[in-house]
């Protein structure tokens, strides 16, 4: 199996490693450029097929491949001048939590997301992508400051959750979350949140309050992980798929439910496959966020968040 | 019953060990799952459900709550025509809407949060309190829903909002609906703000994940009932994630008194007069006459069965672990980096 590609994409990496074999032996006097442009081709409608009928555990399992684009990567992506701003002023600087100041296309906006680590090394660092309440205090003070001098926010959003250590527990995790979901609600700057791979429950909400919640076309946005979901309802982790579907965790369903404004396409095969074509979809995607919520004012802004927060949940009356 | 003494026809049958059985009504007693006191169900009610022996506080349902805080008379039941529906078709090892019914069948109410409009000592307020009886106090959309239209009385009124919590958590079944939930309330919570309306959050047994997150920890000011388990994720996620063991009484009261997260540990027959008083002050009102009136409770004299005088099925237990439907209790494993490429 090769290992850069996940378990349901094996039959494309067969067909990779045919291309390979071909084209190294091609080099040699042979030409089979017509055979590598034919299975290439097969390859790409393969890809396509399997794409187009994942399930919610395999969009899962897109959301957290490792090499799938971080915070930092779409800042170098689509943002110039980025000046990375550290620290809650309280306890410490939460290194899962990453943040500051950068222009996009010319603009100065206010960067705040998640950041997992590439190697064991980095992701001990970052402690995986879980935040402790030190990077949502760390977050609030960048909202506030996007807020004092007029920047809008643009988060992003890849978490399994909140940290739950000892310490997090000690120093208010609780209180961290509630106090940015508090302010969020009520920040005078437009928030565009952008769920990038996962989306873990408090964790991820807690820098996930806007105008506009978009979703990469793999990302997954949930109340609790699909393995936790299933041990605690089905009494055993190995129910995690069927938990998945159950919760309907993807882009696709949430957008259908009306809990997401906006789907931001990847490219085939999912972000990891092509960086240049994920920043320029993303790129895209904030522009049109931007401008949308660009053309009202702070009242109207305010009232239109307010709103659609009132708007959530489905019950009878 | 033995088998042996099935076989014996029930004509002829001793009947010894039911006679005691008939004496007692079912419910006269009840054990406290903290001193294991056999109590005398009345004892334990007229203390607000507190144990009198150790004051351990037993976790209550929202009508009793509302009974104990608000006057008994001018109630008004708020957003109660809101009802839960299973809008994802949720199925696990049962179907939503079953496990809907059996807790409503159970608790007589539709979901796990109760709003009345009402008074304390005459003042007008507006009390919020979870029912962990049903769902494990688990918030969805009527929770949601509910908790706003109570803020809503609020502001229009002027008058006090209070929330009793007592929750495992965001409601599964509801899956982003009821993290959502999290955002609206909070959200609310801002117009109360904006205004200068008093908010005051009292943490009840247990306070835990998407409620501990949000409301829970907004409150102008914190109170929570001794002893309350309260925080974001369920210790035993915490041990299985820092494989340590958690020190004495992790995220209990006296240990979120102590780092800083909450104002006061108020007793619960302490709970009304307390609150209404500190209402007072914020509202720049003298202190309400009714509570000068109130007349130290009388000291419960404990009234303890004679060993062996009652049957032990007879004695009502209460169960003391968390109810599974707590969201709070995320295995670890699965916060750890999970590694989906294949090998």
């Amino acid at each position: 199996m090769n290992p850069d590609y996940l378990d349901f994409e094996q039959p494309i990496a067969k067909l990779q490693a045919q291309i390979e074999e071909l084209r190294s032996v091609s080099d040699q006097d042979i030409n089979l450029t017509d055979d590598v442009a034919r299975l290439e081709k097969k390859a790409e409608s393969l890809t396509t097929s399997i794409f187009s009928k994942l399930t919610a555990k395999q969009v899962g399992q897109i959301a957290r491949h490792p090499k799938r684009p971080y915070t930092l990567d779409i800042v170098n992506g689509i943002c110039t001048d980025f000046q990375e701003l550290h620290g809650d002023r309280m306890y410490a600087d939460d290194h899962a939590t990453v943040g500051g100041i950068a222009r996009f296309e010319g603009r100065p906006v206010m960067i705040i997301g998640h950041q997992k680590g590439r190697d064991t090394k980095e992701n001990i660092r970052r402690n995986f992508g879980m935040p402790r309440p030190e990077g949502y205090r760390k977050a609030l003070r960048l909202l506030r400051l996007a807020e004092k001098f007029h920047l809008p926010v643009l988060t992003f959003i890849d978490t399994a959750g909140a940290y739950p250590g000892i310490g997090a527990e000690e120093r208010g995790q609780s209180e961290a979350i509630a106090r940015n979901l508090f302010e969020m609600a009520k920040l005078k700057t437009p928030i565009i949140a952008t769920i990038m791979g996962e989306g873990g429950s408090g964790g991820a909400l807690a820098i996930g309050v806007g105008d506009i919640v978009q979703m990469m076309q793999y990302s997954t946005y949930s109340v609790i992980s699909p393995e936790g979901c299933a041990s605690i309802l089905w009494k055993s982790a190995d129910k995690a798929a069927e938990a998945a579907e159950a919760m309907g965790i993807t882009a696709q369903k949430l957008h259908a439910l009306g809990l997401v404004d906006r789907i931001i396409p990847e490219p085939i095969g999912g972000a990891h496959r092509d960086y240049a074509a994920t920043m320029d979809s993303l790129r895209e995607a904030i522009k049109g966020s931007l401008r949308e919520v660009g053309a009202l004012n702070t009242q109207q802004l305010l009232d239109r968040r307010y709103e659609r927060l009132m708007s959530y949940g489905q019950f009878e009356s | 019953m033995s088998w042996f003494e099935k076989l014996i026809p029930s004509r002829i049958r001793t009947e010894a060990t039911n006679i005691k059985k008939k004496d007692i009504p079912e419910g006269l007693w009840h054990q406290c799952p903290s001193c294991n006191t056999v109590l005398y169900r009345q004892d334990l009610e007229r203390n607000n459900e507190v144990c009198p022996k150790c004051n351990h506080h037993m976790r209550i349902n929202a009508r009793r709550r509302l009974d104990i805080f608000l006057d008994p008379e001018g109630r008004e039941e708020i957003a109660n025509n809101i009802g839960p529906i299973d809008i994802l078709k949720f199925k696990d090892s049962k179907k939503y809407k079953d496990r809907l019914a059996a807790a409503q069948k159970q608790t007589g109410e539709k979901d796990a949060l109760l709003v009345n409009k009402g008074t304390v000592f005459g003042v007008p307020v507006v009390v919020a309190a979870f029912d962990f009886e049903f769902m494990g106090g688990s918030m969805g959309s009527v929770v949601g829903e509910r908790f706003v239209q109570g803020v809503n009385v609020s502001l229009r009124e002027k008058i006090p909002f209070i929330i009793f919590t007592a929750s495992g958590g965001a409601r599964m079944q509801e899956a982003l609906f009821s993290l959502m939930q999290m955002a609206k309330t909070s959200a609310a919570l801002t117009r109360l703000a904006e205004q200068g309306i008093p908010y005051i959050s009292v943490l009840t047994d247990p306070t835990m994940g998407g409620v501990s997150a949000s409301f829970a920890m907004l409150g102008d000011v914190q109170i929570a009932e001794p002893k309350a388990l309260i925080g974001f994720a369920g210790p035993r996620v915490i041990e299985q994630t820092v494989r340590e063991t958690l020190p004495e009484g992790f995220q209990r009261s006296e240990f979120l008194l102590e780092k800083g997260a909450i104002d006061r540990i108020i007793h619960r027959n302490e709970l009304r007069t307390e609150i209404s008083d500190l209402l007072s002050m914020f509202q720049h009102r003298a202190r309400p006459e009714g509570i000068s009136q109130v007349t130290e409770a009388e000291p419960v004299v404990l009234k303890e069965p004679v060993a062996g005088e009652v049957p032990e099925e007879l004695i009502e237990k209460e169960a003391s672990s968390l109810d599974a439907i707590i969201e709070g209790e995320i295995p670890a494993a699965n916060n750890l980096p999970i590694q989906n490429t294949t090998k």
